[in-house]
Protein backbone atom coordinates (compact mmCIF):
# COMPACT_ATOMS: atom_id res chain seq x y z
CA UNK A 1 0.00 0.00 0.00
CA UNK A 2 3.06 2.60 1.30
CA UNK A 3 4.55 1.51 -1.82
CA UNK A 4 1.83 2.32 -4.35
CA UNK A 5 1.63 5.54 -2.53
CA UNK A 6 4.86 6.58 -2.85
CA UNK A 7 5.11 5.65 -6.52
CA UNK A 8 1.17 7.88 -7.07
CA UNK A 9 3.23 10.59 -5.51
CA UNK A 10 5.97 10.62 -7.74
CA UNK A 11 4.09 10.16 -10.69
CA UNK A 12 2.24 13.34 -9.26
CA UNK A 13 5.36 14.82 -9.04
CA UNK A 14 6.58 14.16 -12.65
CA UNK A 15 3.27 15.25 -14.18
CA UNK A 16 3.19 18.69 -12.06
CA UNK A 17 7.00 19.55 -13.42
CA UNK A 18 5.62 18.65 -16.72
CA UNK A 19 2.47 20.75 -17.02
CA UNK A 20 3.86 23.71 -15.18
CA UNK A 21 4.88 25.48 -18.29
CA UNK A 22 1.20 25.83 -19.07
CA UNK A 23 0.39 27.13 -15.63
CA UNK A 24 3.24 29.65 -15.21
CA UNK A 25 2.01 32.89 -15.41
CA UNK A 26 5.54 33.95 -17.32
CA UNK A 27 9.00 33.73 -18.55
CA UNK A 28 10.69 34.69 -15.33
CA UNK A 29 8.46 31.78 -13.32
CA UNK A 30 10.10 29.33 -15.38
CA UNK A 31 13.78 30.63 -15.04
CA UNK A 32 13.30 30.42 -11.60
CA UNK A 33 11.93 26.95 -11.56
CA UNK A 34 14.44 26.01 -13.77
CA UNK A 35 17.12 27.44 -11.63
CA UNK A 36 15.66 25.70 -9.06
CA UNK A 37 16.04 22.47 -10.51
CA UNK A 38 20.00 22.84 -11.33
CA UNK A 39 20.06 23.40 -7.69
CA UNK A 40 18.19 20.67 -6.52
CA UNK A 41 20.74 18.49 -8.75
CA UNK A 42 23.45 18.89 -7.17
CA UNK A 43 21.65 19.05 -3.48
CA UNK A 44 20.95 15.39 -4.56
CA UNK A 45 24.81 15.26 -5.18
CA UNK A 46 25.32 16.79 -1.84
CA UNK A 47 22.73 14.62 -0.15
CA UNK A 48 23.87 11.50 -1.29
CA UNK A 49 27.83 12.50 0.35
CA UNK A 50 26.13 13.89 3.56
CA UNK A 51 22.57 12.60 3.90
CA UNK A 52 23.52 9.27 3.18
CA UNK A 53 27.12 8.65 3.90
CA UNK A 54 27.57 10.95 6.92
CA UNK A 55 30.18 12.89 5.04
CA UNK A 56 29.23 16.40 5.45
CA UNK A 57 31.04 18.35 1.66
CA UNK A 58 31.00 22.08 2.50
CA UNK A 59 32.82 22.12 -0.99
CA UNK A 60 30.21 20.96 -2.67
CA UNK A 61 29.40 24.28 -4.57
CA UNK A 62 33.55 24.18 -5.92
CA UNK A 63 32.60 21.27 -7.50
CA UNK A 64 29.50 22.77 -9.10
CA UNK A 65 31.37 25.64 -10.46
CA UNK A 66 34.38 23.23 -11.99
CA UNK A 67 31.92 21.56 -13.65
CA UNK A 68 30.13 25.00 -14.70
CA UNK A 69 33.66 26.61 -15.96
CA UNK A 70 34.58 23.47 -17.50
CA UNK A 71 31.50 23.91 -20.16
CA UNK A 72 31.83 27.53 -20.14
CA UNK A 73 35.77 27.72 -20.91
CA UNK A 74 35.50 24.83 -22.89
CA UNK A 75 32.86 26.47 -25.25
CA UNK A 76 34.08 29.91 -24.86
CA UNK A 77 37.66 29.79 -25.31
CA UNK A 78 38.05 26.43 -27.27
CA UNK A 79 35.03 26.42 -29.38
CA UNK A 80 33.83 23.00 -28.29
CA UNK A 81 30.72 22.01 -29.38
CA UNK A 82 28.42 22.38 -26.23
CA UNK A 83 27.14 18.90 -25.74
CA UNK A 84 30.62 17.29 -25.81
CA UNK A 85 31.85 20.02 -23.24
CA UNK A 86 28.18 18.57 -21.78
CA UNK A 87 29.25 15.83 -21.26
CA UNK A 88 32.70 16.47 -19.43
CA UNK A 89 31.56 18.72 -16.61
CA UNK A 90 30.68 15.30 -14.40
CA UNK A 91 33.50 13.91 -15.12
CA UNK A 92 35.97 16.47 -14.42
CA UNK A 93 34.77 17.34 -11.22
CA UNK A 94 34.49 13.54 -10.09
CA UNK A 95 38.28 13.47 -11.37
CA UNK A 96 38.76 16.22 -9.13
CA UNK A 97 36.94 14.71 -6.02
CA UNK A 98 38.75 11.80 -6.44
CA UNK A 99 41.91 13.55 -5.80
CA UNK A 100 40.74 16.10 -3.10
CA UNK A 101 38.77 12.87 -1.50
CA UNK A 102 42.05 10.49 -1.20
CA UNK A 103 43.28 13.22 0.62
CA UNK A 104 39.93 14.89 2.82
CA UNK A 105 38.41 11.52 3.86
CA UNK A 106 41.30 10.58 5.86
CA UNK A 107 39.81 13.15 8.54
CA UNK A 108 36.19 11.96 10.31
CA UNK A 109 33.78 14.10 11.40
CA UNK A 110 33.76 18.01 11.40
CA UNK A 111 37.63 18.03 10.54
CA UNK A 112 36.20 16.49 6.83
CA UNK A 113 34.05 19.46 6.84
CA UNK A 114 36.26 22.22 7.74
CA UNK A 115 39.36 20.84 5.33
CA UNK A 116 36.24 20.99 2.46
CA UNK A 117 35.23 24.56 3.62
CA UNK A 118 38.79 25.24 3.19
CA UNK A 119 38.90 23.33 -0.08
CA UNK A 120 35.59 25.30 -1.53
CA UNK A 121 37.67 28.60 -0.78
CA UNK A 122 40.49 27.65 -2.65
CA UNK A 123 38.52 26.61 -5.20
CA UNK A 124 36.71 30.35 -5.25
CA UNK A 125 40.38 32.06 -5.26
CA UNK A 126 41.59 29.59 -7.79
CA UNK A 127 38.64 30.86 -10.13
CA UNK A 128 38.78 34.32 -9.19
CA UNK A 129 42.74 34.86 -9.51
CA UNK A 130 43.73 32.69 -12.47
CA UNK A 131 42.18 35.27 -14.92
CA UNK A 132 43.88 33.20 -17.96
CA UNK A 133 41.66 30.24 -17.62
CA UNK A 134 38.69 31.56 -15.76
CA UNK A 135 38.20 35.26 -16.96
CA UNK A 136 38.74 36.31 -13.44
CA UNK A 137 36.64 38.59 -11.25
CA UNK A 138 34.79 39.35 -15.52
CA UNK A 139 33.50 35.87 -15.51
CA UNK A 140 33.03 34.05 -18.83
CA UNK A 141 30.12 35.93 -21.26
CA UNK A 142 28.54 34.40 -24.03
CA UNK A 143 28.66 30.50 -23.32
CA UNK A 144 26.40 29.24 -26.07
CA UNK A 145 23.04 28.20 -25.19
CA UNK A 146 22.51 24.20 -26.32
CA UNK A 147 22.68 23.19 -29.30
CA UNK A 148 19.91 21.52 -30.96
CA UNK A 149 19.63 17.57 -30.65
CA UNK A 150 17.63 17.05 -33.89
CA UNK A 151 14.40 18.54 -33.81
CA UNK A 152 14.90 19.56 -30.29
CA UNK A 153 16.07 23.12 -29.90
CA UNK A 154 16.56 24.93 -26.69
CA UNK A 155 16.17 28.54 -27.02
CA UNK A 156 13.00 29.42 -25.55
CA UNK A 157 12.78 29.37 -21.84
CA UNK A 158 10.35 26.47 -22.49
CA UNK A 159 12.64 24.04 -24.32
CA UNK A 160 15.33 24.69 -21.70
CA UNK A 161 13.24 24.14 -18.52
CA UNK A 162 11.98 20.68 -20.08
CA UNK A 163 16.00 20.34 -20.59
CA UNK A 164 16.69 21.08 -17.02
CA UNK A 165 13.46 19.29 -15.76
CA UNK A 166 14.75 15.88 -17.97
CA UNK A 167 17.98 16.04 -16.50
CA UNK A 168 16.34 16.53 -13.15
CA UNK A 169 14.45 13.26 -13.32
CA UNK A 170 17.35 11.29 -14.61
CA UNK A 171 19.16 12.34 -11.77
CA UNK A 172 16.40 10.95 -9.40
CA UNK A 173 15.91 7.79 -10.65
CA UNK A 174 19.85 6.92 -10.92
CA UNK A 175 19.98 8.60 -7.50
CA UNK A 176 17.07 6.07 -6.40
CA UNK A 177 18.79 3.24 -7.77
CA UNK A 178 22.02 3.83 -6.08
CA UNK A 179 20.58 4.06 -2.43
CA UNK A 180 17.85 1.38 -2.74
CA UNK A 181 20.85 -0.91 -3.73
CA UNK A 182 23.50 -2.59 -1.50
CA UNK A 183 26.12 0.25 -2.50
CA UNK A 184 23.50 2.51 -0.76
CA UNK A 185 23.10 0.61 2.06
CA UNK A 186 26.76 0.68 2.20
CA UNK A 187 26.88 3.91 2.64
CA UNK A 188 24.14 4.03 5.18
CA UNK A 189 26.10 1.17 7.10
CA UNK A 190 29.03 3.92 7.16
CA UNK A 191 27.09 7.01 8.57
CA UNK A 192 26.29 4.69 11.26
CA UNK A 193 29.67 4.54 12.42
CA UNK A 194 33.35 3.89 10.46
CA UNK A 195 33.81 1.04 13.30
CA UNK A 196 30.70 -1.05 12.67
CA UNK A 197 31.02 -0.26 9.07
CA UNK A 198 34.72 -1.77 8.97
CA UNK A 199 33.40 -4.99 11.51
CA UNK A 200 30.61 -6.17 8.38
CA UNK A 201 34.12 -5.89 5.86
CA UNK A 202 32.97 -2.52 4.32
CA UNK A 203 36.23 -1.34 3.14
CA UNK A 204 35.59 2.81 4.60
CA UNK A 205 38.12 4.58 2.27
CA UNK A 206 37.10 3.08 -1.06
CA UNK A 207 33.34 3.65 -0.47
CA UNK A 208 33.75 7.19 1.22
CA UNK A 209 35.72 7.97 -1.95
CA UNK A 210 33.48 6.31 -4.40
CA UNK A 211 30.33 8.56 -2.42
CA UNK A 212 31.99 11.58 -2.44
CA UNK A 213 33.41 11.33 -6.09
CA UNK A 214 29.56 10.22 -7.55
CA UNK A 215 28.07 13.29 -5.41
CA UNK A 216 30.47 15.64 -6.83
CA UNK A 217 29.78 14.20 -10.28
CA UNK A 218 26.28 15.73 -9.79
CA UNK A 219 27.31 18.80 -8.61
CA UNK A 220 29.78 19.14 -12.09
CA UNK A 221 26.48 17.86 -14.08
CA UNK A 222 24.65 21.01 -12.35
CA UNK A 223 27.14 23.30 -12.90
CA UNK A 224 27.14 22.19 -16.49
CA UNK A 225 23.50 22.64 -17.02
CA UNK A 226 23.94 26.04 -15.08
CA UNK A 227 26.48 27.23 -17.36
CA UNK A 228 24.16 26.56 -20.68
CA UNK A 229 21.25 27.89 -18.81
CA UNK A 230 22.27 31.16 -17.35
CA UNK A 231 25.30 31.46 -20.19
CA UNK A 232 27.06 33.58 -18.31
CA UNK A 233 29.74 32.88 -15.41
CA UNK A 234 31.39 34.23 -11.93
CA UNK A 235 33.50 33.23 -9.39
CA UNK A 236 30.76 34.18 -7.00
CA UNK A 237 28.94 30.52 -8.02
CA UNK A 238 31.61 28.55 -6.11
CA UNK A 239 30.74 30.65 -3.10
CA UNK A 240 30.17 28.65 0.09
CA UNK A 241 27.09 30.43 0.36
CA UNK A 242 26.10 28.37 -2.21
CA UNK A 243 26.79 25.15 -0.25
CA UNK A 244 25.03 26.25 2.48
CA UNK A 245 22.11 27.40 0.90
CA UNK A 246 21.85 23.71 -0.43
CA UNK A 247 22.44 22.33 2.87
CA UNK A 248 19.38 24.49 3.69
CA UNK A 249 17.35 22.35 0.90
CA UNK A 250 18.61 19.93 2.04
CA UNK A 251 17.95 20.40 6.20
CA UNK A 252 14.27 21.71 5.04
CA UNK A 253 13.51 18.70 2.81
CA UNK A 254 15.19 16.01 5.06
CA UNK A 255 17.84 15.12 4.82
CA UNK A 256 18.95 11.22 3.66
CA UNK A 257 15.61 10.79 1.88
CA UNK A 258 15.45 11.11 -1.51
CA UNK A 259 12.41 13.37 -1.88
CA UNK A 260 13.86 15.85 0.85
CA UNK A 261 16.07 17.83 -1.38
CA UNK A 262 13.49 18.21 -4.04
CA UNK A 263 11.04 19.63 -1.62
CA UNK A 264 13.51 21.62 0.15
CA UNK A 265 15.04 22.88 -2.96
CA UNK A 266 11.64 24.20 -4.64
CA UNK A 267 9.93 25.58 -1.24
CA UNK A 268 12.96 27.47 -0.03
CA UNK A 269 14.08 29.53 -3.36
CA UNK A 270 9.90 30.31 -3.54
CA UNK A 271 9.95 31.83 -0.22
CA UNK A 272 13.28 33.18 -0.98
CA UNK A 273 11.50 35.00 -3.85
CA UNK A 274 8.09 35.93 -2.43
CA UNK A 275 10.75 37.59 0.93
CA UNK A 276 12.51 40.04 -2.24
CA UNK A 277 11.06 43.05 -0.93
CA UNK A 278 12.53 42.51 2.11
CA UNK A 279 15.62 42.78 0.25
CA UNK A 280 19.00 41.58 2.49
CA UNK A 281 16.62 41.72 5.50
CA UNK A 282 14.48 38.94 4.63
CA UNK A 283 17.92 36.64 5.90
CA UNK A 284 16.86 38.17 9.22
CA UNK A 285 13.26 36.34 9.25
CA UNK A 286 15.05 33.44 7.61
CA UNK A 287 18.04 32.90 9.79
CA UNK A 288 15.62 32.50 12.89
CA UNK A 289 13.39 29.99 10.85
CA UNK A 290 16.01 27.83 9.92
CA UNK A 291 17.43 27.48 13.77
CA UNK A 292 13.75 26.94 14.73
CA UNK A 293 13.43 24.34 11.91
CA UNK A 294 16.66 22.97 12.93
CA UNK A 295 15.91 22.68 16.65
CA UNK A 296 12.02 21.35 16.37
CA UNK A 297 12.18 19.61 12.90
CA UNK A 298 15.60 18.37 12.47
CA UNK A 299 14.36 15.65 10.08
CA UNK A 300 13.07 18.00 7.64
CA UNK A 301 9.47 17.51 5.80
CA UNK A 302 10.34 13.76 4.52
CA UNK A 303 11.55 13.00 7.59
CA UNK A 304 9.25 13.93 9.70
CA UNK A 305 6.28 12.49 7.71
CA UNK A 306 7.97 9.09 7.95
CA UNK A 307 8.29 9.73 11.99
CA UNK A 308 4.80 10.39 12.04
CA UNK A 309 3.69 7.71 9.83
CA UNK A 310 6.01 5.50 12.03
CA UNK A 311 4.26 6.36 15.38
CA UNK A 312 0.66 5.70 13.86
CA UNK A 313 1.53 2.40 12.50
CA UNK A 314 3.19 1.73 16.29
CA UNK A 315 -0.37 1.99 17.26
CA UNK A 316 -2.89 -0.73 18.32
CA UNK A 317 -5.17 0.29 15.49
CA UNK A 318 -2.83 1.38 12.75
CA UNK A 319 -2.71 -0.41 9.48
CA UNK A 320 0.65 -2.52 10.11
CA UNK A 321 3.90 -1.74 9.03
CA UNK A 322 4.84 0.35 6.15
CA UNK B 1 43.03 -21.19 14.84
CA UNK B 2 43.22 -17.76 16.26
CA UNK B 3 46.44 -17.00 18.88
CA UNK B 4 46.96 -14.30 20.58
CA UNK B 5 50.81 -13.56 21.68
CA UNK B 6 51.66 -11.20 24.21
CA UNK B 7 49.42 -8.59 22.81
CA UNK B 8 49.21 -4.84 24.14
CA UNK B 9 47.03 -1.97 23.26
CA UNK B 10 47.15 0.91 24.86
CA UNK B 11 44.44 3.80 24.65
CA UNK B 12 46.39 6.98 24.88
CA UNK B 13 48.04 6.33 28.02
CA UNK B 14 46.04 4.13 29.56
CA UNK B 15 46.98 0.17 29.07
CA UNK B 16 43.93 -1.74 27.98
CA UNK B 17 45.45 -5.28 27.30
CA UNK B 18 48.58 -6.24 28.55
CA UNK B 19 50.76 -8.62 27.26
CA UNK B 20 47.87 -11.05 26.69
CA UNK B 21 47.97 -14.43 25.26
CA UNK B 22 45.32 -17.06 24.22
CA UNK B 23 44.37 -19.02 22.07
CA UNK B 24 41.09 -20.94 20.36
CA UNK B 25 41.75 -23.72 18.91
CA UNK B 26 39.45 -24.79 15.80
CA UNK B 27 36.15 -25.72 16.60
CA UNK B 28 36.32 -24.23 20.10
CA UNK B 29 33.86 -22.37 21.82
CA UNK B 30 36.41 -19.93 24.52
CA UNK B 31 34.88 -17.71 26.86
CA UNK B 32 36.21 -14.78 28.16
CA UNK B 33 35.26 -13.75 31.98
CA UNK B 34 35.75 -10.25 33.31
CA UNK B 35 34.19 -7.23 35.05
CA UNK B 36 33.76 -4.19 32.95
CA UNK B 37 37.00 -2.47 31.41
CA UNK B 38 38.79 -6.37 31.71
CA UNK B 39 40.15 -6.01 28.63
CA UNK B 40 37.33 -8.15 27.00
CA UNK B 41 36.18 -5.85 24.38
CA UNK B 42 39.85 -4.49 23.18
CA UNK B 43 40.34 -8.13 22.57
CA UNK B 44 38.08 -8.38 20.24
CA UNK B 45 39.08 -4.62 18.69
CA UNK B 46 42.47 -6.39 18.33
CA UNK B 47 41.14 -9.23 16.77
CA UNK B 48 38.99 -7.73 13.94
CA UNK B 49 41.58 -4.46 13.75
CA UNK B 50 39.57 -1.73 14.77
CA UNK B 51 41.82 -0.99 17.61
CA UNK B 52 45.64 -2.28 16.63
CA UNK B 53 47.81 -3.71 18.94
CA UNK B 54 50.71 -1.92 20.16
CA UNK B 55 52.92 -5.09 20.71
CA UNK B 56 52.53 -8.54 20.53
CA UNK B 57 50.94 -10.80 17.44
CA UNK B 58 47.51 -12.34 16.82
CA UNK B 59 47.61 -14.88 14.48
CA UNK B 60 44.98 -16.78 12.30
CA UNK B 61 45.88 -19.73 10.23
CA UNK B 62 48.81 -18.37 8.07
CA UNK B 63 47.76 -14.82 8.45
CA UNK B 64 49.07 -11.54 10.80
CA UNK B 65 45.95 -9.76 11.41
CA UNK B 66 47.80 -7.16 13.83
CA UNK B 67 48.19 -4.34 10.75
CA UNK B 68 45.65 -5.60 8.74
CA UNK B 69 42.45 -3.54 7.70
CA UNK B 70 39.37 -4.71 9.06
CA UNK B 71 37.63 -5.43 5.85
CA UNK B 72 40.66 -7.64 4.64
CA UNK B 73 40.04 -9.69 8.31
CA UNK B 74 36.53 -9.78 8.10
CA UNK B 75 37.51 -11.82 4.21
CA UNK B 76 39.49 -14.03 6.24
CA UNK B 77 36.40 -15.31 8.42
CA UNK B 78 37.26 -13.42 11.60
CA UNK B 79 34.14 -11.54 12.04
CA UNK B 80 32.80 -9.35 14.73
CA UNK B 81 29.48 -9.03 16.77
CA UNK B 82 29.83 -5.71 18.81
CA UNK B 83 28.71 -5.65 21.73
CA UNK B 84 25.23 -3.35 22.18
CA UNK B 85 23.75 -5.43 19.02
CA UNK B 86 24.66 -2.20 16.79
CA UNK B 87 21.57 -2.89 14.43
CA UNK B 88 20.42 -0.39 11.22
CA UNK B 89 17.50 0.93 13.11
CA UNK B 90 15.73 2.21 9.84
CA UNK B 91 16.66 -0.91 7.96
CA UNK B 92 14.64 -3.62 7.40
CA UNK B 93 16.02 -7.36 9.20
CA UNK B 94 16.54 -8.63 5.71
CA UNK B 95 18.73 -5.69 4.79
CA UNK B 96 20.68 -5.83 8.14
CA UNK B 97 21.46 -9.37 7.46
CA UNK B 98 22.32 -9.18 4.01
CA UNK B 99 24.72 -5.93 5.15
CA UNK B 100 26.33 -9.00 7.23
CA UNK B 101 27.38 -10.86 3.63
CA UNK B 102 28.59 -7.42 2.37
CA UNK B 103 32.02 -9.11 1.55
CA UNK B 104 30.70 -12.40 0.07
CA UNK B 105 28.21 -9.78 -2.23
CA UNK B 106 28.63 -11.40 -5.43
CA UNK B 107 28.29 -14.70 -4.47
CA UNK B 108 24.17 -14.52 -4.87
CA UNK B 109 23.38 -18.16 -4.55
CA UNK B 110 25.66 -18.85 -1.17
CA UNK B 111 23.99 -15.97 0.44
CA UNK B 112 20.88 -17.32 -0.60
CA UNK B 113 21.80 -20.58 1.43
CA UNK B 114 23.16 -18.60 4.27
CA UNK B 115 19.90 -16.97 4.53
CA UNK B 116 18.21 -20.15 4.63
CA UNK B 117 20.43 -21.19 8.06
CA UNK B 118 20.36 -18.17 9.47
CA UNK B 119 16.54 -18.07 9.30
CA UNK B 120 16.20 -21.93 10.54
CA UNK B 121 18.51 -20.84 13.04
CA UNK B 122 15.79 -18.07 13.98
CA UNK B 123 12.88 -18.97 13.07
CA UNK B 124 11.53 -15.99 14.70
CA UNK B 125 12.74 -13.79 12.26
CA UNK B 126 11.26 -15.71 9.17
CA UNK B 127 8.12 -13.22 9.89
CA UNK B 128 9.95 -10.45 10.96
CA UNK B 129 12.03 -9.91 7.85
CA UNK B 130 10.50 -6.81 6.40
CA UNK B 131 10.13 -5.06 9.80
CA UNK B 132 12.70 -2.41 10.87
CA UNK B 133 15.41 -3.55 12.76
CA UNK B 134 14.54 -1.13 15.57
CA UNK B 135 10.93 -2.52 15.79
CA UNK B 136 12.28 -5.34 17.30
CA UNK B 137 12.55 -6.85 20.91
CA UNK B 138 15.63 -6.70 22.86
CA UNK B 139 16.24 -10.14 22.40
CA UNK B 140 15.44 -10.31 18.67
CA UNK B 141 17.82 -7.68 17.84
CA UNK B 142 20.57 -9.76 19.38
CA UNK B 143 19.48 -12.71 16.92
CA UNK B 144 19.56 -10.01 14.30
CA UNK B 145 23.07 -8.78 15.36
CA UNK B 146 24.02 -12.41 15.41
CA UNK B 147 22.41 -13.35 11.99
CA UNK B 148 24.31 -10.87 10.32
CA UNK B 149 27.56 -11.73 11.88
CA UNK B 150 26.79 -15.17 10.51
CA UNK B 151 25.83 -13.45 6.91
CA UNK B 152 29.80 -13.00 7.00
CA UNK B 153 30.29 -16.72 7.38
CA UNK B 154 32.53 -16.86 10.09
CA UNK B 155 35.41 -19.55 10.86
CA UNK B 156 36.02 -17.47 13.93
CA UNK B 157 32.89 -15.81 15.52
CA UNK B 158 33.74 -13.04 17.83
CA UNK B 159 30.57 -12.37 20.11
CA UNK B 160 30.86 -9.68 22.55
CA UNK B 161 28.34 -9.58 25.29
CA UNK B 162 25.24 -11.35 23.39
CA UNK B 163 23.20 -11.23 27.02
CA UNK B 164 23.49 -7.57 27.71
CA UNK B 165 20.12 -6.10 28.61
CA UNK B 166 17.92 -9.15 27.91
CA UNK B 167 16.24 -11.06 30.09
CA UNK B 168 16.68 -14.33 31.49
CA UNK B 169 14.68 -16.46 29.83
CA UNK B 170 16.23 -15.12 26.49
CA UNK B 171 19.56 -15.41 27.75
CA UNK B 172 18.95 -19.00 27.78
CA UNK B 173 17.69 -19.29 23.93
CA UNK B 174 20.76 -16.87 22.54
CA UNK B 175 22.98 -19.16 24.40
CA UNK B 176 21.09 -22.16 23.44
CA UNK B 177 21.91 -20.91 19.34
CA UNK B 178 25.20 -19.92 20.22
CA UNK B 179 26.42 -23.77 21.48
CA UNK B 180 24.44 -24.47 18.17
CA UNK B 181 26.55 -22.61 16.06
CA UNK B 182 30.11 -24.23 17.60
CA UNK B 183 28.65 -27.21 17.01
CA UNK B 184 27.81 -26.51 13.40
CA UNK B 185 31.75 -25.97 13.12
CA UNK B 186 31.89 -22.19 14.02
CA UNK B 187 35.20 -21.34 16.17
CA UNK B 188 33.68 -19.07 18.82
CA UNK B 189 35.39 -16.44 20.96
CA UNK B 190 32.42 -15.44 23.63
CA UNK B 191 33.21 -12.35 25.89
CA UNK B 192 30.57 -12.85 28.89
CA UNK B 193 29.79 -10.93 32.31
CA UNK B 194 27.15 -13.90 32.42
CA UNK B 195 29.84 -15.92 34.04
CA UNK B 196 27.42 -19.62 34.50
CA UNK B 197 25.30 -19.43 31.14
CA UNK B 198 28.32 -19.20 29.61
CA UNK B 199 30.72 -21.40 31.22
CA UNK B 200 28.03 -23.92 30.36
CA UNK B 201 28.52 -24.36 26.79
CA UNK B 202 32.47 -23.41 26.92
CA UNK B 203 35.25 -25.70 26.49
CA UNK B 204 37.88 -23.63 27.69
CA UNK B 205 37.64 -20.05 29.42
CA UNK B 206 40.29 -16.96 29.99
CA UNK B 207 39.85 -14.66 32.87
CA UNK B 208 40.69 -11.19 32.85
CA UNK B 209 41.34 -8.78 35.37
CA UNK B 210 42.86 -4.83 34.15
CA UNK B 211 44.06 -6.19 30.88
CA UNK B 212 45.47 -9.20 31.98
CA UNK B 213 44.65 -12.74 31.89
CA UNK B 214 44.90 -14.10 35.58
CA UNK B 215 43.74 -17.28 35.16
CA UNK B 216 42.52 -19.92 32.21
CA UNK B 217 41.31 -23.24 32.48
CA UNK B 218 38.83 -25.79 30.88
CA UNK B 219 35.05 -25.90 31.75
CA UNK B 220 34.65 -27.87 34.70
CA UNK B 221 37.83 -26.64 36.57
CA UNK B 222 36.91 -23.20 36.14
CA UNK B 223 33.44 -24.09 37.18
CA UNK B 224 34.30 -25.60 40.40
CA UNK B 225 36.95 -22.94 41.18
CA UNK B 226 36.48 -21.02 44.25
CA UNK B 227 37.19 -18.14 43.47
CA UNK B 228 35.35 -18.14 39.90
CA UNK B 229 32.58 -19.46 41.81
CA UNK B 230 32.82 -16.21 44.43
CA UNK B 231 33.46 -13.08 42.25
CA UNK B 232 31.31 -14.26 38.99
CA UNK B 233 28.55 -17.25 39.70
CA UNK B 234 27.76 -15.68 43.17
CA UNK B 235 27.15 -19.31 45.13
Amino acid sequence: MMRLNAKLGWIMLLVLGLVFPFLAGNDYHLTVMSTAYIYVLATLGLNLVTGYTGQYNLAHAGFMAVGAYTVGILTVDYQVPFWIAFVLAGPVAALLGFFIGIVSLRLKGHYFSIFTLCVGYILFLVIEKWESLTHGTVGIIGIPAPSPIGPLTFDSPRALYYLVFFFLVVGLWVMHRIVSSLLGRTFMAIRNGDDLAESLGINLMRNKLLAFMLSVFYAGLAGGLYAGFVRFLGPGIAGVEHTFDMTMYMLVGGIGTLLGPVLGGLTVPWITQTLQWLQEYRFLVFGPILVLLVIFVPHGIVGSFIAWRARKAAQPHGSGHA
Amino acid sequence: MLAFENVSLNYGSFRALDEVSLHANEGELVVLLGANGAGKSSIFLAASGLQKACAGSIRYGDCQLVGMKPSRIVEQGVVQCPEGRKLFPGMSVMKNLMLGAYVHRRDKTGNRKRLDEVMALFPVLEHKQNDPAGSLSGGQQQMVAIGRALMGRPKVLLLDEPSLGLAPLVVKQVFEVISQINRAGTTVLLAEQNAFAALKIAHRAYVLERGRIVLEGDRDSLMSNEAIRKAYIGT
